[in-house]
């Protein structure tokens, strides 16, 4: 499914480390994220797939004690560097993340509240944009008679979804999405699955997740990483049927991991 | 083996025993207080207490004044106090992290959470009443401040504290400014448990007659002006029933009576929001 796209590199990852205070989580990452399409990070707990998406959005500078070196380009332009605006760098970036995040107001203004920050829209395309990421996320349908309601009312697999619809709300031009189903039982995650299929159109999109079936299924590309080294990044079909290392392979196949 | 769950048993029925003892030996005299209130207080309890003011000895009045002027300086005093304690403690809990200035906040609070409150009615009295000349109702009010904020200061940090910081990541994801994220993300999502704070710190000043000695006084005539001495319930109580007259203790216990029961609505109300909001999210 690779094939018929051309493929441009949208986020390029150059020498990255990063330190939890002087814990090393990150050793010397190198990897091109392409652009409009959806690349998975798969790996063991504690392998630092988390930690990679976080510092896509500088996440990590919530935390005084957290820091990272090296290069992460978007656009030819480096994200890390101390110049680049937080807060422009976040209209560019989406993030969902693991369990989900409604915020305490209603499903409209959990909508609103991203693309409020950014443009000073009418009544009216305010209305419109609400109703086009609702749809886009594939909730409209449910939710189109309860604007009002707060989001905290909906299921958790709603909740999954009003998040990805706040997300690309603001529209951004990535999407990262860290661990987006393993809170959700199986019939909400392949809503998301095939949602995400349907959003890299649009968007490009990185993905973590703990499930390789899911990596399989929604990813073109794939990492393995272990212990804070990426091991093996390639095209998803080449990692999963003929991965070139062989802890690749030991991971995959379920004899480690 | 069996022997070994028999004993199990009965280790269990005997701390269940004693825990059971204990609690009803606590709410024995809780109950105890709420009776004696009841049966003296019940019976001076007429129109007259909420229509007419603290009556010369020997003659018959009510605590019109009193209940005014409580209800003033309370009302003052938590205007004053929930804005500083809201921001200081939603400094403590967003901004504290780094730096030697919130721990130091942090401990000083807790310091002033324990004072003694006749110390702060010496403070006032010290710093305002005797710069002013004289008692006054500003005075009240002000001591009555100090003890509001330290609660308010810790309920706030403690209900900031709860909220799980993926909600503060998600919406610094979105590119949210600080201050946006805290005034409509974590303050609305802890805003019932600081509504139940605010309403336990008017509870605690209620029925707190010691800071009020050395600032307010007392007045036995009607005043509205802040700048005046001011009758309120807990001196009037004081004062009463140190009185040898009867008219003047039969009034002390209509007070008391009004005190305990207002506190105690306050406490049901602001459990009530507290539950409320926890089974909505």
């Amino acid at each position: 499914m690779v094939a018929e796209k051309i493929i441009t590199p949208k986020l390029a990852v150059r020498d990255l480390n990063f330190f939890y205070g002087t814990f090393r989580a990150l050793n010397d990452i190198n990897l091109t994220i392409p652009e409009k399409m959806v690349t998975a990070f798969i790996g063991p707990s504690g392998c630092g797939k988390s930690t990679l998406l976080r510092t896509f959005n500088r996440m990590y500078q919530l935390y005084p004690k957290q820091k990272a070196t090296g290069e992460v380009m978007l656009d030819g332009e480096n994200i890390l560097d101390k110049k680049q605006d937080l807060n422009t760098l976040r209209a560019k970036i989406g993030m969902v993340f693991q369990k989900p995040t409604p915020f305490p107001m209603s499903i409209y203004d959990n909508i609103a509240f991203g693309a409020r920050l950014y443009e000073r829209l009418s009544r009216h395309d305010m209305d419109e944009r609400v109703e086009w990421a609702l749809k886009k996320a594939a909730l409209w349908a449910e939710v189109k008679d309860k604007l009002k309601q707060s989001g905290t009312s909906l299921s958790g697999g709603q909740q999954q979804r009003l998040c990805i619809a706040r997300a690309i709300a603001v529209k951004p031009q990535v999407l990262l999405l860290d661990e987006p189903t393993s809170a959700l039982d199986p019939i909400s995650t392949a809503h998301i699955e095939k949602l995400i299929d349907e959003l890299k159109a649009e968007f490009t999109i990185v993905i973590v997740t703990h499930n390789m079936q899911q990596a399989a299924r929604v990813s073109d590309y794939t990492a393995y990483m272990y212990l804070g080294d990426l091991i093996e990044f390639g095209d998803t079909s080449t990692v999963f049927t003929n991965p070139r290392r062989k802890e690749t392979e030991d991971y995959i196949t379920g004899r480690f991991g | 083996m069996f022997t070994l769950y028999a004993r199990r048993r009965l280790i269990n029925a005997l701390s269940l025993g004693i825990s059971v003892l204990a609690m009803l030996f606590g709410l024995f005299w809780l109950g105890w207080i709420l009776v004696t209130l009841l049966d003296h207080g019940l019976p001076a309890l007429n129109s007259a207490v909420f229509t007419r003011m603290t009556p010369p000895p020997g003659s018959s009045g009510g605590l019109l004044n009193a209940i005014f002027g409580s209800l003033m300086m309370t009302l003052i005093a938590t205007l004053i106090g929930t804005p500083i304690g809201i921001l200081a403690g939603t400094y403590l809990a967003e901004f504290g992290q780094r730096g030697w200035l919130a721990p130091v906040t942090r401990f000083i609070n807790d310091v002033l959470l324990s004072a003694p409150s006749i110390v702060i009615g010496m403070f006032i009295y010290e710093i305002y009443v005797i710069r002013v000349g004289h008692f006054s109702g500003w005075g009240g009010a002000l001591a009555l401040s100090v003890l509001v904020i330290p609660v308010v200061i810790r309920t706030t940090e403690n209900m900031l504290r709860l909220v799980p910081n993926t909600l503060r990541e998600a919406a610094a994801a979105l590119g949210a400014p600080q201050w946006k994220i805290i005034s409509f993300v974590t303050l609305r999502a802890s805003r019932a448990g600081i509504l139940t704070g605010i309403l336990l710190a008017v509870a605690r000043i209620s029925g707190e007659t010691a800071p009020l000695l050395f600032t307010a006084l007392n007045n036995q005539f009607w005043s509205s002006n802040m700048n005046q001495p001011m009758a309120n319930l807990p001196v009037v109580i004081f004062q009463f029933a140190m009185s040898p007259y009867d008219d003047w203790h039969n009034l002390a216990w209509a007070g008391a009576l009004l005190i305990t029961f207002g506190v105690l609505t306050l406490n049901i109300v602001a459990r009530v929001v507290f539950r409320q909001s926890a089974t909505a999210h």
